[in-house]
């Protein structure tokens, strides 16, 4: 990479890859929380959890990605899940049991477990 | 159906994200999710359309200051390494992070590692340095981890190497691991370090901008203010110097912890009310307890008292109250604890990690925590509170670095909002907080005891005599007051500390 065009044209072909799939569809992201405070909470295998529920239901449209620090110790694991053209929904204090369950209904069935999101939890 | 957006909880509504704006949003291991977020651009910004003098005029008037404790702004200390000829100069970051209960620069590392290896190589550039060190605490596996794989990403890309973007400029990054002494966080102690001695101060001046790594110029910045560095120079100076109050811009990570309800990672605007952290970001104090004071800074910093609730944060406002920001730790503490037993912690810990080149500091901090046992103790005397405060000045005065400079601060912050549980400890011979042992003693009111003899059953010398049904009593011969009665009997609270 030695120009500022090529950069540029990483950054669209990264931003592409991040909202469609190889076959145009378009991506649910599901990132869960894997920094220190995360893994310590259990947050590995919320994380291999989501990638194998995933792969056995074929929802080829979702992509599980690690991330940092969502920065609520008390809640972690957490797990974040954007669905296109919605607005992100915020699960706390996540277990591989926990995920079976979001997948299900909220990645196959489109509908939020409300009960496990932030919101339930906070004020 | 309207699900709440982490962004509107309490938590986080007051916040704003610079430094932390990609943790928790994209893969840290993807150098392709860093360029998704405008990464890199303001690197090749800096390389192929500004002058190393223009990049630094940009971090002059973004009015950015050190986050590593010491609030230097960032954009002068650029100047002086980039002022200095030498056939070779360096580009350091601190990231060692010692403070006990800090944990922003681990979280920036784990989150955003590509952020660093741009604003380093800017630094780089801007300061005629061709070579750069990331000296992270072995302690942080993760974070070196995923620093290893963004270095290798981006030399596979050119983006560190040789002629990045064309403009000539070469820069190449190394990590080095500490071994986790606190000493080893001050400047000259860390490149001592890095050239491979024990992690010892040395004096300034000369300052590293002039003698540093290997005794050649050398530009040092801690993590987060690395962070701030690519979005300032893509941005511009105005939107990050917009933000803050008149001579600290910008937001400022702290890692809130100790006696509040959210404990967690907390990005403020500078000004931001010590209160709405407390009360608003942090949740209030939970059980019941009261708010009594905040300890920042760690163990060079101090604490702010309940009276200073509507203190803006910022540099200057704490200072001013002989305070700190410092590194970002910030643990409350509410009434259940002992100031003078808080500052005994954080002496104990600079005693411990003392590197024992200076005498002030070595000697120093261990005859002052001598004292302050004797105080809590029950042995202290008005003069031992005296003699305390009378070292403390000593011994910043004299200390060679910042470590004994600073080791006195809990213990001066203590004594000055705190003064007359000092005074209690050592006329009375009572802990106010009721935490120090040797002054207190464990009782049982017999009027609310019932008999059940759980107090008794927990009790690990025996110390505790009563019959089932009949009101208990404890022996003060026997009892070491480690207070297993106290929880034992919280549902019926007979057991009380006097
Ligand atoms: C005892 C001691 C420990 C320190 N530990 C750290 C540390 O862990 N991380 C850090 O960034 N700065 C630490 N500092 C401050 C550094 O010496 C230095 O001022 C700072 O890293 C400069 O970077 P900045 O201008 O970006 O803040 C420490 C200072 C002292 C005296």
């Amino acid at each position: 990479m030695t120009t500022l065009a090529e950069l540029n044209a990483a950054k669209d072909a990264a931003l592409a890859k991040m909202t469609k799939t190889g076959g145009g569809q378009e991506i649910t992201r599901v990132v869960v929380g894997l920094a220190t405070c995360g893994i310590a909470a259990g947050a590995t295998p919320v994380l291999k959890a989501f990638e194998e529920a995933a792969q056995a239901a074929e929802l080829s449209n979702v992509r599980v990605l690690q991330t940092g620090c969502i920065g609520m110790c008390q809640f972690e694991p957490i797990a974040e899940i954007t669905a296109p053209g919605q607005p992100k929904v915020t699960y706390v204090n996540m277990t591989a049991e926990k995920v079976k369950e979001v997948v299900e209904k909220h990645l196959k069935g489109g509908s939020v477990i409300e009960e496990y999101t932030v919101g339930a939890v906070t004020d | 159906m309207a699900v709440k957006p982490l962004t509107d909880t309490e938590f986080y509504k007051k916040q704003t994200r610079l430094a932390l704006r990609n943790c928790g949003v994209i893969d840290p291991e993807s150098i392709e999710e860093y360029f998704a977020v405008d990464g890199y651009q303001a690197l090749a910004k800096a390389l192929t359309q500004l002058t190393p003098e223009q990049v630094i005029q940009i971090m002059k008037d973004s009015g950015l200051r050190g986050r590593g404790g010491g609030g230097f702004p960032t954009g002068l200390k650029w100047s002086f390494t980039a002022a200095n000829t030498a056939d070779q100069k360096y580009v350091v970051c601190n990231a060692d992070e010692g403070d006990p209960g800090a944990f922003m620069d681990r979280s920036v590392l784990e989150g955003d590692p590509h952020a660093i290896v741009e604003a380093m190589a800017i630094c780089g550039y801007a300061t005629g340095a061709a070579v750069g060190y990331i000296y992270v605490r072995a302690e942080y596996p993760i974070a070196v981890k995923r620093l290893e794989i963004a270095i290798a990403a981006a030399k596979a890309r050119g983006l560190l190497g040789k002629n990045i973007f064309g403009s000539g400029f070469d820069f190449e990054l190394h990590i080095r691991l500490g071994a986790g002494a606190f000493v080893c966080g001050e400047e000259t102690a860390l490149m001592t370090s890095i050239e491979g001695n024990r992690g010892e101060p040395r004096p300034r001046p000369p300052y590293p901008a002039v003698k540093g790594l290997f005794g050649k110029p050398t530009t040092e910045n801690n993590v987060e203010t690395f962070a701030n560095v690519p979005q300032i120079i893509l941005r511009g100076a105005e939107p990050f110097a917009a933000m803050g109050t008149e001579k600290s811009k910008g937001s400022k990570v702290f890692a809130l912890g100790g006696n509040i309800k959210n404990t967690g990672l907390v990005e403020i605007p500078m000004g931001t009310k010590l209160r709405e952290v407390i009360e608003e970001i942090g949740g209030g104090i939970p059980n019941g307890h009261t708010f009594k004071a905040v300890q920042t800074g760690g163990p060079s910093g101090g604490c702010i008292p309940a009276a200073y609730m509507d203190i803006e944060i910022d540099y200057d406002n704490l200072s001013a109250i002989g305070c700190m920001i410092g590194s970002g730790g910030m643990i409350v503490m509410d009434d259940s604890k002992c100031m003078v037993d808080i500052a005994r912690f954080f002496l104990d810990f600079t005693v411990d990690e003392s590197c024992g080149k200076c005498s002030p500091c070595r000697i120093g901090t261990k005859r002052m925590l001598e004292i302050l046992d004797k105080i809590i103790a029950g042995n202290g005397t008005l003069e031992d509170v005296d003699k305390l405060e009378e070292l403390a000045y000593h011994i910043k005065e004299n200390s060679l670095c910042g470590l004994g400079q600073t080791a006195p601060n809990p213990v001066l912050a203590t004594l000055r909002f705190f003064r007359d549980e000092y005074i209690a400890h050592v006329t009375e011979h009572r802990c106010p907080a009721g935490v120090c042992k040797a002054m207190l003693t464990y009782k049982i009111d017999p009027e609310k005891c019932i008999g059940c003899t759980l107090c008794a059953r927990v009790c690990p010398t025996g110390a505790i005599n009563g019959t089932v049904k009949q009101p208990h009593v404890i022996d003060p011969e026997k009892c070491i007051k480690c207070g297993a009665c106290e929880t034992a009997c919280k549902k019926v609270h007979a057991v009380y500390r006097a």
